[in-house]
Formats: structure tokens, sequence, C-alpha cells
């Protein structure tokens, strides 16, 4: 028997092209609505999707990376991916939902009592999608000045991971007693100071937070390095039932707005995806335009890997953790 | 209809010992239906407000996490935002502190909610110092008073430049003329400052409320003078009536130097209400709430925040020991506001306690209770909404953040009974006649545009 594939969908405003917001059917207007996004979020989760990124970052989107560029004809601008995914998780259920925070510009203090708090409002659903930030521009608009090397910026990624990671563990299952007889509401044994001292961090805890029901919610990244559960590989997807459709669709978009280098992109049809998938790496598939390429996936490759038995038609019990075959997570600090 | 409206908001309960967890009553801190309840109550009784306050570090005494009180609490604004889902017209208000967050995170994420709560969201802006919460950021430390209203100061310009950065008509997205923005510096910003220096462009449009209503929690004079310029409210501790008079003409006087019109800044006390079917069940059960909230072992910690020394030896039941406190920093509970406050004249009130207690032959949990319990409104649904209507009519404040002392349900009875009597006096809304959390506080203006 073939292993379950797990899929991953990454939103993204309008979609992944720049242009994307000028297809029929976009609604550019309503970016910034929950109701844009919920949509978008029930249209994978009745797919079954395992899991939905949101994308975000501490500067608009541009053409250059070394800082904003002067276009007024490509989507820009982003909510706080956090917000939004805590807004979400009360109207969706069996998907899992993962913000984008970046390591470099955050307190890892506040994205773990965050992140921890998504997974109780989803009933252990939240995921967290750690990305490295190394441009000095994004760095300015938190203060940062003089970024070191990508190299030296994973490392600080893996230190924040890691102490995000043993807040969650500071509480033990059941530090919560509520002994009215000798007037204690915590088993302070059950609470641990985590002690990091890194580079970079030097956190104490415990958290403010008790123990999230995922224990560990789920870390995914993009690059090797960070101490993530997942590594995923990005895939841009243009999709039309016939194939020289998606090329016309991809090459109608480049015209306005070419989509630029360094991505990894797919140009075709479901089925000629879902045989694609089947080979690859664990894959964020990232639709060109939303709704179009989304709903491509969602009623063309995910059905067709239904028929070939490779992914479930409803989402099984438990947790996201359980779901993706994480296995359960242990506490580092519990005896 | 009065001619004074009273805007009501309700607290969920905190972690201090205001709540009653040991009652059998007492439901989860934790879990988001205990949220979900509350907010839905006060939706549904039509109050301005939902409130949750912050706290970044487990609190400590004795060297020890303090576990005679609630303990633990999700991150709130990740459950204001949450809520936006479950509610459709209340406001919905967390504290953050200007000391350990930035002004780009938090401008986003308040923008970000007020965007998806279509113009609900407030911030209570408070500026702490406390060197156990320093420990678990990287910045580390705190700051010293001075410092901290800089950096409210600070903090709080540039998030309000950075939501003004984007115009309202910024955001043209029209795909016939392909056009995506109006202007290609859409959320242009600069702001150096001592503690905050940042340029760039932010990447979120203008939110409905364009500046989400901002109030600010401190009663010294800087606080004050502070939210005289920059506030849409105080939540304040002044929640009696003649202390309150006082401290409302205050705070409204100062507005007038600043070009402000006193309706433009809401005054709202945070306080407690024990409700009965009577007055005098109302007091009895009162009394049982206050000794709930100030057990043996919780009088003594507030016993040894004054004293800064261990009293373990002493009997909570028994008189106040006899031997004096140490003066100086307090160092038996170093986060502690109440500990710190007491700095410099630990002598003379411990004098003061001893000579009480002795007067009137109290115990040390007896003066505890007298002292630390927190009771503003005592008596039947009748009783109450004449103090609350009294209050809001005669200038002591302009409305109430309540704080039940039970979790999730402790608003019910105060929901079903008390609103529907303020509602009948024509003094509180039966109807959300606007859908932003400025107007339902009456401010009618948005808040002017940085420069």
């Amino acid at each position: 028997m073939t292993k379950n594939l797990h899929l991953t969908v990454g939103l993204a405003g309008a979609g992944w092209h720049p242009a994307a917001w000028r297809e029929p059917g976009a609604r550019p207007g309503e970016l910034l609505t929950a109701r844009w996004w919920i949509d978008q979020v029930v249209e994978a989760q009745e797919a079954v999707i395992d899991l939905v990124t949101i994308e975000d970052a501490l500067a608009l989107q541009s053409s250059d990376p070394d800082g904003p560029d002067d276009r007024t004809d490509a989507t820009r601008g982003y909510l706080d991916a956090i917000v939004l995914a805590a807004r979400i998780a009360p109207a969706t259920r069996g998907i899992g939902i993962a913000p984008v925070v970046t390591t470099t510009l955050t307190e890892p203090f506040h994205v773990s009592t965050q992140i921890a708090t998504i997974d109780y409002v989803s009933d252990g659903r939240a995921a967290w999608l750690a990305r490295v930030a190394s441009s000095h521009w994004e760095a300015a608009h938190a203060g940062r000045r003089g970024l070191p090397s990508r190299e030296v910026l994973r490392a600080e990624g893996a230190e924040h991971v890691e102490v995000v990671r043993r807040l969650w563990d500071s509480w033990e299952e059941g530090a919560e007693i509520r002994d009215a007889e000798r007037h204690r509401f915590v088993d302070r044994s059950k609470l641990h100071h985590i002690d990091f001292d890194g580079e970079r961090f030097r956190i104490r805890g415990p958290s403010i937070t008790p123990r999230p029901p995922q224990g560990q919610p789920v870390v995914l990244a993009t690059e090797p390095g960070l101490g993530a559960d997942l590594v995923l590989e990005d895939l841009v997807v243009f999709l039309d039932d016939d194939e020289g459709g998606a090329v016309g669709r991809r090459d109608r978009l480049d015209a306005l707005h070419p989509l630029g280098p360094g991505v990894d992109v797919f140009t075709g049809t479901p089925s000629g995806l879902a045989d694609v998938l089947e080979e690859r790496p664990p894959t964020r598939l990232l639709p060109a335009a939303i709704p179009h390429d989304l709903r491509a996936i969602t009623r063309g490759v995910v059905p067709e890997l239904q028929s070939r038995g490779r992914v479930p038609r409803s989402y099984a019990a438990g947790t996201l953790r359980e779901r993706l075959g994480l296995g359960a997570a242990t506490n580092r600090y519990a005896a | 209809m009065n001619e004074r409206q009273i805007h009501l908001a309700a607290h969920f309960p905190g972690v201090n010992n205001t709540t009653v967890w040991s009652d059998p009553a007492s439901g989860s801190h934790i879990d988001f239906a205990s949220f979900v309840h509350l907010a839905q109550t006060a939706e549904r009784a039509k109050f301005d407000f939902f409130f949750l306050a912050e706290g970044l570090s487990l609190r400590e005494h004795a060297g020890h996490v303090h576990d005679l009180d609630v303990v633990g609490r999700p991150e709130s604004f990740t459950i204001l935002a949450a809520l936006a889902a479950v509610t459709e017209r209340i406001g919905l208000m967390a504290t953050l502190t200007a000391t350990y967050h930035e002004p780009y995170e938090l401008a986003r994420a308040l923008g970000t909610l007020d965007h998806l709560s279509d113009g609900r969201a407030g911030w209570n802006l408070v500026t702490s110092t406390d060197a156990l919460t320093g420990r678990n950021f990287s910045r580390g430390g705190y700051l010293d008073y001075g410092d901290r209203y800089v950096r409210g100061r600070e903090l709080l310009e540039s998030a309000t430049q950075l939501w003004h950065s984007w115009a309202p008509g910024d955001l043209v997205a029209d795909p016939a003329t392909g056009r995506f923005l109006a202007r290609p510096d859409a959320g242009a910003f600069a702001f150096h400052g001592e503690q905050v220096d940042i340029e760039g462009r932010f990447t979120l449009p203008r939110s409905p409320q364009g500046r989400p209503v901002v109030i600010q929690a401190g009663d010294s004079a800087d606080g004050r003078e502070f939210a005289a310029e920059h506030a849409d409210g105080i939540f304040t501790r002044h929640g009696g009536l003649e202390d309150g008079r006082a401290f409302y003409a205050d705070v409204k006087s100062r507005m007038q130097a600043y070009g402000r019109e006193p309706e433009e800044l809401l005054i709202l006390p945070g306080v407690t209400f024990v409700l009965g079917d009577t007055d005098e069940e109302a007091r009895e059960q009162a009394e049982i709430v206050r000794r709930q909230q100030v057990s043996g072992p919780t009088a003594m910690v507030f016993l040894e925040q004054l004293w800064n020394r261990d009293l373990s030896e002493y009997d909570p039941d028994g008189p106040l020991p006899d031997i004096d406190p140490i003066e100086g920093e307090s160092t038996i509970a170093p986060g502690s506001i109440p500990a710190r406050s007491f700095t410099g004249r630990r002598q003379a009130t411990a004098d003061e306690w001893r000579a009480e207690a002795t007067a009137e032959d109290l115990s040390i949990r007896d003066l505890m209770v007298r002292r630390a319990a927190r009771q503003t409104f005592v008596g039947s649904a009748a009783t109450i909404a004449d103090q609350l209507d009294l209050h809001v009519q005669t200038h002591a404040c302009d409305g109430f953040i309540l704080v039940p002392h039970i979790t999730p349900a402790g608003l019910d009875r105060f929901a079903d009974e008390v609103v529907p009597l303020l509602q009948e006096r024509g003094s509180f809304r039966t109807e959300y006649e606007g859908t932003t959390l400025r107007e339902h506080l009456g401010l009618a203006r948005p808040w002017p545009g940085a420069g």
C-alpha cells in the first residue's frame, strides 16, 4: 500500500502571480476581508486539504528584492497572518492553519503564545510556517539594522524555533489542578523555566499559556536548518483542463507583470500535477491565481489523487499533528 | 432618555485574587468556549466592548510561581481575533504593553483586527516595568519610570502614523484600468524618536476606524496628561463617587490645552459587583465572596508584600506580626505592583495596619479582607442600577469596565437583571446604533490623521 500524500496549499491575496488580481473571478477589492479568506480556506477544507499557509511579511510585496518598487499595478498589502489565522479558525473545521511568521523580527515568547492560542481556538489545528527574513528594508520596519549573513539569520531562526518549542513544553499536561482544599490552582512542579541561553535569545519562561492541545503545534519551513517538523518545497501552479490553456494563461499574466526568477513553476493539467506530486518531496502548492488555480487543485487535482487512493476523502479524527503522521509530541520536561 | 448615556464593558476575569476559581461555578480560563460565553453575553446586553488584560510572565512570590490565584492565560489579541468570528457588533479590546511590543507589529495586529471585525478594535495602552517579564524577551531588562512614558508616547505616535500611512482611497484594485494602488508610495512612513526609530512602507491599508480606539491605564499625573492629549479613554481605579468626580474633573480639564472637547475622552473605572435578590442577600453574598477572594494563604501573601519578608511562621487567623518590615525595594515579590507600591513607607504602613487591627480586634485575614477585597457595587439589581446611573449622571465617570468574579458566567445575571433597568431609565442603549467601536463610544469624529 502506498502512503498517503499530504497536501499543503499556500494562500496569498489574489494568488502568487502579481497580476492575478486582474483575472476574471478575482475579488481584488475584498482581499482585506474575513469573508474572502474564509471562502478560500473553506474551498480547501471541502477538498480535505491538510494545511493552508497564510502568507505574510513585514514589508510590502515588491519586484525588487532590495526595496519597494514603484509599481501601482500589482497586488500590494498584507494582513497580519496570526490575527487572520485566529479569525479564520472558528469558521473552519478539520483543516490545519499555518500563519507565516518571521523568526528574524519577532519575539519567540509572543509567537509561542500566539500559535498556542490558535491551537486552542481551532481545537488542535495550528501550525506555523517559520520564515527567515533577510532583507534590510524589511528589518528596518521592525527597527533592526545591520542584518547579519543569511547563514547567521538561519541559526537565529533555529534558536527562535527552539525557544518557541520549549515554551510550549514549559507547562506539563495536568499542571492546572484547582486544589481548593490546599488553595493551589496549579502544581508548581509541572511548570518549568526553559532557561534558554543562545547567541540571539536568552529567555527564561515558563510560558503564560498552558501546553496547547497538540502539545507541539506543527512547525513548517521552506528551507532546512530551522528545526521544523516538515520542510516543504514551493511550487507555483497554473492549472487548466488542457495544457495549452494553462500555458496561454501564464503567458497572458506574465505579459502584464513577469512572475520573477527563482520559483519552481508547474504549468499544465490537474492530472499532470497529480502525477508530479506522487513523485515529489513534500510540496507547498502555490496557486498562481485565486480562485482559479485553487479550484483546479480542490476540484481537479484532489479528486484525481482520491481516485488513485493517495489522499483521504474526509478528515480523520484527531489533531493536525496526528493527521500528518508526526506522532505524539512528548514533553521534554515531563518526568 | 437621560442626558448622559452609560458605557459598559465586560472584563474577562483576571489573573488575580478578584477571580474566585474555587467556586464550583468557575469554569476554564483557557478554553475558547469561556471567552465566547462572556463576549456573547456582553453583546446580547449591548455592551460597548469586551476586554482582556495582558500578562507576559507568570507572577512570582518568594521565588516561586504564585499559585493561589488563577495561573495562565491564552494570548489576548489572538483570542480577540477569534471572537470577531463569533460576535457581530461588540468592540474587542485588549491591553498591549508598550514595553514589549514593537510599533510595526502592534499597529499591524490592531489594524488587522479592525479590518477583520469591521471596525471594532481597541487597545489599552500600558507601559509596564517588571524585571521578571524582561527575562522572557530578547530586549531584556526594563525601562525606568521616565523612559516608560517616552516609550508609551512614541509607540502611540508611531503606530498612529502607521495607521494613517495609507489614505482612504489608496487601495483602488480596479481590474478594468489595471490600477491596484492610487499612488506608488502608499504606506510610506518615517518615525525617528528616542525609543522608536523606524521607516519604510506599512503593509496594511487604512482600516475602518482609521485609528482603532485607544484607552490608557494609569492614574498618575503623567498618565492623566498623556490621556488628555492622546487617548479616547482612561481605564482607572477611581470607582467611587467622590474620588471619581475629582478624577473626572481633573482629567477633563486637562483636555482643553490640547484643543479637545471633554466628550472626546471617556473615564471608565474598573469595578466589581455582587448582585442579590435583595440588598441584604447581596451583602451576605458579598461577605462570602470577600473571604473566597482573600483566603488565609492569600492574606499572608498580601502581608508579605508589605513586610517584604517571610512570615510563614504567623497564623492568618492570629494577630499581625510583631516583627517589623524590611524597608526598600521589594525582594519577596519583584514583579508585583502592590509590593513595589509600598516601597519607602513599609514601616509607616505596618504601624497603621497594626493600630487598626488592635483597635478593632482583627486577625491578619480580617484586615486583609478589608484592605484587599475589591467590591464596588453590592445590592439588588435596582440598587446597582441606581448607583451606576448616579455615578454617570453626576460626572463621576462615563461608564464602567465590569469585572465579574466568576468565569465565564459571572456577567449573566447582570445582563439579565441590571441592564434592562438601565434601559428603562433611558440611560443605556436597547440596540446598537453604529457598527464601529468608536460609534458605540460616541466618539463622533475619527481621530485626526497624523501629519
